[in-house]
Formats: structure tokens, C-alpha cells, sequence
């Protein structure tokens, strides 16, 4: 079915379960074009798999265009592959060679379990969030939106954060397995908007302690976390949020 | 033939909700602290019905069969959502924003329900905003708006090409807070394969644990279906990979009547199909034609590049069309010439089946604004492109990049090459006025029903539709239903009905397995895509739509003998998941044929070949066909019709016209 002209030999993860010991298989594709995406190039993989009766290689993905989150492979040692800024749903085969070795991992975190092959167990993502990253308004009547004036450079500001996808390549490509770029992204977003005062260091502290509670690690500002994120969040993120988690440690206690 | 009530309340138009909403029976809240609610999705619709829900006190159970409920589909939203805020000062009104809809629906849609979705759309920018969702904003801090198709006002939120992303992450927030204090229990990848009906009302569904296989049982008052729409029934779509029929599918074969399965939206701007390995399409969102002209050569097979066309032999088909509207025609309509000039050869690209969408013009005129704005007197065309470039890049600079990407090419400097691909479905589970389907406490929300876009979305509306049914309309409207629900213990899973529901489900898993056939499920589902392309796609005609029964009759035999399934049904499966979802496409493709033979008319989204105007316009049937079509499963996958008359006493149906 495919038409290109590149030979690939893939090393793949397979592993049956979370406990099953897992390990690197080798396989061997051709003709594959270089038009096709990263997932495509799998789906050719796995459709060859079933047809020969072999079990396809699983692995996360939905959206298919960079926004969901869902994908997460390690390629050749980074998240998301060798391209910055975007996801491996969006890499494309154009980016490799004819004849290259290509190691394919799952993100590799204490926090994120290997569930089977490249998927993994990021539920400690949602966790944190439930820990306080919202704004707690009820539906109702809330007021006219306009009648809450916010800068345009601070509203783009709140904006460039909340634009985390939640892939959790962050935490892959982190030496520690650090979580920060990720609830900093959340943190520094409502902290910077007038609707998130009120619960501004409540929420960092909550959701710092459910962060540490996951097992994610530690930040050593490596920075490796900002240079791979395929949405470009920023490490001023993280100062952010030291600022408010340090900032919350003055506050008195009824202020949280 | 059963007598289909839409429930709409009595009275003037402009009061029936604010009437309903104020009579509507209460649940106290001691008693809601023992009503259970499902709700299976977490898009906006879910999401946002899920929190509300739990909010005002219900115990909450939502399901959905990502990893995350932040990945749901809605988070692929680009352009944004229209509110009816008047905000631009430009004369927009609820009553505009109801009779753009209507309109641009073709005079297929419901009255009253589009009038409801015209006045809640405000409270969903207020309850946004106060969620914390960025939306964008001009310097004095208050919001922006753009310009969306079919209408003549700016009303359009937005939050630069990511609006889905950050409405739905606010949603989500909501549904995590809820979450957090344990009045929503999650279930994540989790599929549901079964409504359970209890003495005909639905208590409760048949989920699949996907990392397990393992079948659960889950009783409630309330079903809500928040699952979304069917467009991957055509394989190749904007929709996710994992994107489904089967929860609305389920709940049909349980006694939901299917609302106009025919209606499906192609959008206009797509990234063309570049090869058989193709997944999936990627849509470049319609606010991009706000800013950018679509053409083509005015030279048949010019092989031309783009840039060595000079500007006097390009084809602005839409602004010739349609001079009142342009660009911004509503996408049946934008969809359909685009089609018309490909066929007729005038198509571009390897393909040529593209059509330029072209920023060079807007460009500079964004470019000289900043100029003057930078106090930068007389600038030369360089400096206004480079300008220009930078706000484009502010306004949409993900798309531009994701088109990058995809494509290889540069769109700052070449203009895009798009074609029509399936995007949305407005068809849907048959509700009535309060959301319920036909089978009493089973209710469907945002995409998955059929009920506000009649036979064609006008865009930026779908965000709307989702968010007003979950935070404003299905918190009030379930009340009517669950205060008689009261004396109702807790449903007891070992009912007969959960027995036979779970039976039913096990047994279509083993089957699969039993087949051990030779093709793929993907086999399958590109060929039943392929059909549904070319015979109920953009266009349809009788012999095609007859053609294509058959055909979709064949494979579904051919499906259920030479599948595929590898592995096992205990363990993780994406295969069995993938081979569930596409046994459903299958069956709901014939119904979306029949459907469309049976509507002897052009409408929206619906295009029949037979029924057009010499200008090539659809031709609509309102003496025949106002009404909706709402399809009955029996036993062997046959089909009954049932009609709801439309009447529309606010509007005056016309012939629609953009030009």
C-alpha cells in the first residue's frame, strides 16, 4: 500500500503489561513514502504485523494534528522525535532517510507507568489538575465577560501557558522525571489573570503537594523540559510559580 | 406510525425558555445527593454537563475512552465560538444569531431549540471568562471577534487557532474540580457498549474497561450520551482517530430514533489527501478565510506556479459568486464550488484536486496598517508584507505552522492548497425539546444529537451548541425527568436487563474473535469510507445512493466473515476497539444512504444531484421535505422513518442566497 522509497529498520518497545519485562525488537519496513507521518509510517507497521498474525504495536494517539496530547513516543532518544515544536503525530517521515535506524521508547517516567508496548499511565496529570488547577466558579451567573478588562499582553501571556497540552514529554525528557513545566504552565496561567487571585496560593501549594505526592521528581533547571516541549511552553513558568510557592509560605494562613 | 413530540413549550418564541426554565420541576437538594447521573463523553458537551451536574449536586459518573477527558475531540476546535454579545457594535442581536442559524441551515433545524442556543450564548462567554479560558483581546482589554461564514457580523470569540483547546481545558477544569471533591468519579479508558433500558427508561450502561477488557455494569436515573459525531464513517475525516459512532449507535438499536443521518458537513478548507497512507485530514480553520481569498486559474490545467499567475487570470470563484458574502459563504456552499472547479479542471496541485487559499493580499493590508501604527510613514511593499506577516503569524500561527508541517511548503510565502473533507455531522440521535431521545431518561448533547444545525453548521457554532447544552440547558431540562424520579432506589446491577445487556456485549467480542478471517479492520473501514465518499459524499444522486446500499449491505457480510482480530479480549486491545467501532460505521453508513435517497430535495450539507438550480444552487423541497427524518432500528438492520414536521413561524423560509 505504501509508495515511497525508504527502507527503515524500527526498534521498537514491546512490553505485554505493566509488570511483563519489556525490550527492544527489531523490524524491518520498506517503501516508505516520505509524505506519510510518523503514525502513518506505524500504522503500515502494524497492519503487516496483523497480517502475518503477530500482535500490532500499541501506542497512544487520537487527534492526529498536535493538540490532544495523546501521542508520546521517544524517538531516538527525544520526545516527540528530532523536530522541535510539535508532536510526534506531527513528524514526518521527510524528516528521517533512507536506510535509518529509528528507536521508538516509551516516555520512561516512575510517574507514568508503562501500560503495554509505547503507551503509558499519565492519569497523575489529571490528578494534579483536580488538586486545584481551576478556578472555582460554579456555573451560573457569572458576570459580563467584558466587564473584566485584562491587558492584551497579560492575557497573551495566560494564553501562551494554557496552550500545554498535557503530553507529558516534560516530564520524559526530564533527567529527574520532573512534573514543574507542566503545573507551572497551569499555575502561571490563572495566577496571571484577575479571575485567579482569589485562590492564587492556595492552588500553587495544593497543587505543588499533589505533584510531589505522584512521585514526579525534582527540578534541577536543566531545562530540557522548555527545549522539548512540542508547544513551546516556557521555563519563566517555573520561576512563576517558585515565586507564588515561595510567596504562599508568607501568606497567613486564612489568606489559603 | 408513532407520533414524534418534540416537547417544545408553548408561547411567543422569544419567551418559551426563559417560561419553561421557570416552571421546570425542581430536584431539592437532599434528594439530587441520591440521583445518579451518567455521562459518557468529555468533550464540551460531556465535560461541561458532568461538572455542572455535580455542581448542583447529583452523584456524577463520566466515562470516556481517551486517557484523559482533556483529550476529547473538542480540543481540536480551531476558529472559535460565536455569542450573540453585539460586542462590535456592528447590529448583532440573539434574534440575528437565531435567524443566521436557521438560515444558514438551511431552514432545517428546530426554532425553538436555535433560539434557545441564540440566548444562552452569551452566558457561555461570561462563564468562560470567569473559568479563566484566555480568550483573545484587543489592547483596551476587552475581547476580540472575528468574522465567521454566513454571517455579516463579527460575534466570533476566540483564542488565537486553538479556541476547542482552551474551552475545553476550562470545561475540563471544571469536570476535575468536581472530580477532586469526589462528586464525579472518572472513568477513564472506558468504552460504552451498551445502554442498559429498564422498564423502557435508561438506568444504566455496559462499559468496557479498555486496559482490562473487562465488562462493568454501571446503573443510573439519567443516561446522557456526550459522544460526539460520525464522520469517520467516511475513514478519512477531521475528526480523531478514535472518534465514534458506536455510544449513539448503541443507544439506537435500544429504540433512540436517528435524526437526519444524512447531514454531514464538509468543510472547505482541508489540507488536500496526499496519498493511500493517508489517516486522517487536517482542517485549516475558517476564520482563515477571513483573511485569505480562495482562487483558482482562470486557465484550465494551468501548470503554472501560484506566484507566475499574474493576478488578472486568477479566478476569485466565491467573490464572483456570491459578491455579498465572498469568502465567508457558508461551507456547503464554499464546498461545493470548490468541487464544481476541480471537476471542471481547474484544480491545482499534483492532485488537482486544490483549490489556493491566498493571504498575500491581507497580508499587506495588515502590514501597512502596523506601518502607520509604528508611525512608519509610506513604508515600501517589503516592509508591509514583513509586517503583515507578523500579525498573521499573532492570528493564526499554529495553523500556519501545522500546515507546514503536513505539507512541506512554506504558507507565509505560498498560498495554501485546500480541498473539501469531511469535518462534522449534523445529524444525530433524535431529541426532543429537553434533549431526550426517544427512549424516556436517555438524553444526547452537542454533536452527538441532531438537533440545532439543521442540514448545515454554520462554523464557530458547534462550540457553542456543545457548551450550551451542558452548562445551560441539560441542568435545568433533566429536572423535568428526575423529579418523578425520586422514589427510584439505586438500580440494582443484577437486573435481567444489565444480564442480557452485558450477554449482548460479550457476545459480539467473541465473535470477532471467533472470525479469525484474513483482512484487516482498517481493510474494511477504508473501503466503507471510499463508498461513502464517492456516493454519499459532496454530491449524491439515486443510482449512486441505490448502488451504495448494496455495496455497504456486501461488505458488512464480508466484514462479519474475513475480519481480523489479533490478541485478546482480557487485555488492551485498540484492534477488538477499533473493530467494534467500525461493525457500527457500517450499519450506520447504509442508514446514512437510505436517508439520503429518501430525501428528494438539496438542502445544506445534503446535495442532491438531481435537485439543483441552474446556477447549480441546492434546490430545496419545503413542500415535501420540512421535516426532520427520524430512523427507528428493527430487528436485521432494516430501518422505519418517522417524520417531525418543521414550522416555522418566525422566519420567513426563503431560497437561501449569499450573493
Amino acid at each position: 500500500m505504501s509508495t515511497g522509497n525508504m527502507n527503515l529498520t524500527l526498534k521498537i518497545w514491546r512490553q505485554k503489561n505493566t509488570k511483563a519485562k519489556g525490550g527492544l525488537v527489531d523490524y524491518k519496513l520498506s517503501d516508505i513514502s516520505p509524505d506519510m507521518s510518523f503514525l502513518e509510517m506505524f500504522d503500515v507497521l502494524n497492519e503487516e504485523l496483523i497480517s502475518k498474525g503477530d500482535e500490532p504495536v500499541v501506542f497512544d494517539h487520537d487527534c492526529r494534528e498536535g493538540i490532544c496530547g495523546a501521542c508520546s513516543m521517544f524517538i531516538n532518544g527525544r520526545p516527540h522525535g528530532p523536530k522541535e515544536g510539535i508532536t510526534t503525530c506531527q513528524l514526518h517521515m521527510r524528516s528521517f532517510k533512507d536506510g535509518d535506524t529509528i528507536v521508538v521508547e516509551p516516555w520512561r517516567a516512575k510517574a507514568f507507568p508503562v501500560v503495554k508496548d509505547l503507551t503509558v499511565d499519565r492519569s497523575a496529570f489529571d490528578r494534579v489538575i483536580a488538586a486545584g488547577g481551576f478556578i472555582s466558579v460554579n456555573t451560573g451567573n457569572a458576570q459580563d465577560a467584558n466587564n473584566l478588562p485584562i491587558p492584551k499582553v497579560q492575557a497573551d501571556s495566560a494564553f501562551e501557558a494554557a496552550a500545554c497540552i498535557g503530553c507529558g514529554a516534560c516530564v520524559a525528557t526530564c533527567k529527574n522525571a520532573s512534573a514543574m513545566l507542566f503545573v507551572s504552565a497551569k499555575v502561571s496561567q490563572l495566577a496571571q489573570l484577575p479571575q485567579g487571585q482569589p485562590e492564587r496560593y492556595r492552588r500553587v501549594q495544593t497543587m505543588v503537594a499533589q505533584m510531589d505526592a505522584e512521585g514526579f521528581g525534582n527540578c534541577t533547571n536543566t531545562g530540557a523540559c522548555e527545549a522539548e516541549c512540542p508547544k513551546g511552553i516556557s521555563l519563566e513558568n517555573i520561576a512563576r510559580m517558585n515565586r507564588d510557592y515561595l510567596s504562599a509560605k508568607f501568606v497567613s494562613e486564612e489568606d489559603i | 406510525m408513532a407520533e414524534l413530540n418534540a416537547n417544545i413549550p408553548e408561547g411567543e418564541l422569544t419567551e418559551k425558555w426563559t417560561k419553561l426554565r421557570s416552571s421546570m420541576p425542581l430536584v431539592n437538594p437532599a434528594n439530587k445527593r441520591s440521583i445518579e447521573i451518567i455521562v459518557v463523553g468529555s468533550g464540551l458537551a460531556g465535560a461541561s454537563a458532568a461538572a455542572t451536574l455535580a455542581e448542583m449536586g447529583y452523584k456524577v459518573k463520566c466515562f470516556c475512552f481517551q486517557d484523559s477527558p482533556r483529550r476529547a475531540h473538542s480540543i481540536a476546535a480551531q476558529g472559535g465560538i460565536n455569542a450573540a454579545k453585539n460586542y462590535q457594535n456592528d447590529g448583532d442581536s440573539t434574534y440575528r444569531l437565531f435567524y443566521d442559524t436557521i438560515k444558514g441551515g438551511d431552514y432545517r433545524a428546530r426554532e425553538a431549540n436555535v433560539h434557545r442556543l441564540a440566548e444562552v450564548s452569551a452566558n457561555i462567554i461570561d462563564q468562560c471568562v470567569a473559568q479563566g479560558v484566555p480568550l483573545a483581546r484587543e489592547y483596551g482589554g476587552l475581547l476580540d471577534n472575528r468574522s465567521f461564514g454566513g454571517t455579516q457580523v463579527q460575534r466570533t470569540f476566540y483564542a488565537a487557532g486553538q479556541t476547542g483547546q482552551q474551552l475545553l481545558l476550562g470545561a475540563y477544569s471544571a469536570l476535575e474540580r468536581q472530580v477532586g471533591m469526589g462528586k464525579v468519579e472518572m472513568f477513564t479508558r472506558h468504552e460504552m457498549l451498551e445502554v442498559v433500558v429498564v422498564d423502557g427508561k435508561a438506568r444504566g450502561i455496559i462499559a468496557r474497561n479498555l486496559l482490562t477488557g473487562e465488562l462493568e455494569r454501571h446503573s443510573g436515573h439519567a443516561v446522557l450520551l456526550c459522544t460526539g459525531g460520525y464522520g469517520n464513517v467516511f475513514y478519512l475525516s477531521t475528526n480523531a482517530m478514535g472518534s465514534n459512532v458506536t455510544a449513539a449507535w448503541k443507544a439506537h438499536k435500544k429504540g433512540a430514533f436517528f435524526g437526519n443521518p444524512c447531514y454531514t458537513q464538509i468543510h472547505p478548507t482541508c489540507i488536500p489527501v496526499s496519498g493511500d497512507h493517508q489517516s486522517k485530514l487536517t482542517l485549516m480553520s475558517e476564520s482563515l478565510r477571513n483573511d485569505g481569498r480562495i482562487w483558482v486559474p482562470k486557465k484550465k490545467d494551468d501548470t503554472r506556479k501560484a506566484s507566475e499567475i499574474p493576478e488578472d487570470e486568477r479566478d476569485y470563484y466565491l467573490e464572483r459568486r456570491y459578491p455579498a458574502f465572498g469568502n465567508l459563504v457558508p461551507r456547503d456552499v464554499a464546498s461545493r464550488a470548490a468541487k464544481e472547479r476541480c471537476d471542471a479542471g481547474y484544480g491545482v496541485g499534483k492532485s488537482k484536486l486544490a483549490v489556493y487559499l491566498d493571504f498575500k493580499a491581507n497580508t499587506e493590508r495588515y502590514g501597512r496598517i502596523e506601518a502607520n501604527v509604528q508611525n512608519i510613514h509610506n513604508p515600501d511593499k517589503e516592509t508591509c508584507m514583513r509586517l503583515g506577516r507578523e500579525v498573521i503569524k499573532e492570528k493564526y500561527g499554529n495553523l500556519f505552522d501545522m500546515y507546514a508541517q503536513i505539507t512541506g511548503e512554506d504558507p507565509y510565502e505560498l498560498p495554501m492548497r485546500i480541498y473539501p473533507a469531511v469535518h462534522y455531522t449534523m445529524g444525530g440521535l433524535w431529541v426532543d425539546y429537553n434533549l431526550m431521545t426517544t427512549v424516556p431518561g436517555l438524553y444526547s448533547l452537542g454533536e452527538a444529537n441532531f438537533s440545532d444545525h439543521g442540514a448545515n453548521r454554520l462554523g464557530a457554532s458547534a462550540l457553542m451548541q456543545g457548551l450550551a447544552d451542558g452548562y445551560f440547558v441539560i441542568p435545568y431540562t433533566i429536572g423535568a425527568y428526575l423529579s418523578k424520579e425520586l422514589a427510584t432506589k439505586p438500580i440494582p446491577q443484577d437486573h435481567p436487563a444489565f444480564v442480557e445487556a452485558e450477554a449482548s456485549a460479550r457476545g459480539i467480542i467473541d465473535k470477532f474473535f471467533a472470525i479469525k478471517g484474513t483482512k484487516t479492520v482498517d481493510h474494511f473501514h477504508k473501503k466503507l469510507g471510499k463508498i461513502m465518499w464517492e456516493k454519499c459524499g459532496m454530491a449524491r444522486n439515486a443510482k449512486g445512493l441505490t448502488e451504495a446500499i448494496a455495496e455497504i449491505q456486501q461488505l458488512r457480510k464480508d466484514f462479519w466473515s474475513d475480519v481480523r482480530v489479533p490478541g485478546e479480549a482480557n487485555e488492551f486491545n485498540p484492534e477488538l476497539e477499533k473493530a467494534g467501532r467500525v461493525a457500527d460505521f457500517i450499519e450506520l453508513g447504509e442508514l446514512m444512504c437510505i436517508d439520503a435517497l429518501n430525501r428528494n430535495e438539496s438542502c445544506g450539507g445534503h446535495f442532491r444531484e438531481e435537485y439543483q438550480t441552474e446556477e447549480g444552487e441546492a434546490m430545496r423541497d419545503d413542500e415535501n421535505y420540512a421535516y426532520v427524518a427520524a430512523w427507528e432500528f428493527k430487528e436485521g438492520v432494516k430501518f422505519e422513518l418517522h417524520k417531525e414536521e418543521l414550522k416555522f413561524e418566525n422566519i420567513k423560509v426563503a431560497q437561501r442566497s449569499y450573493k
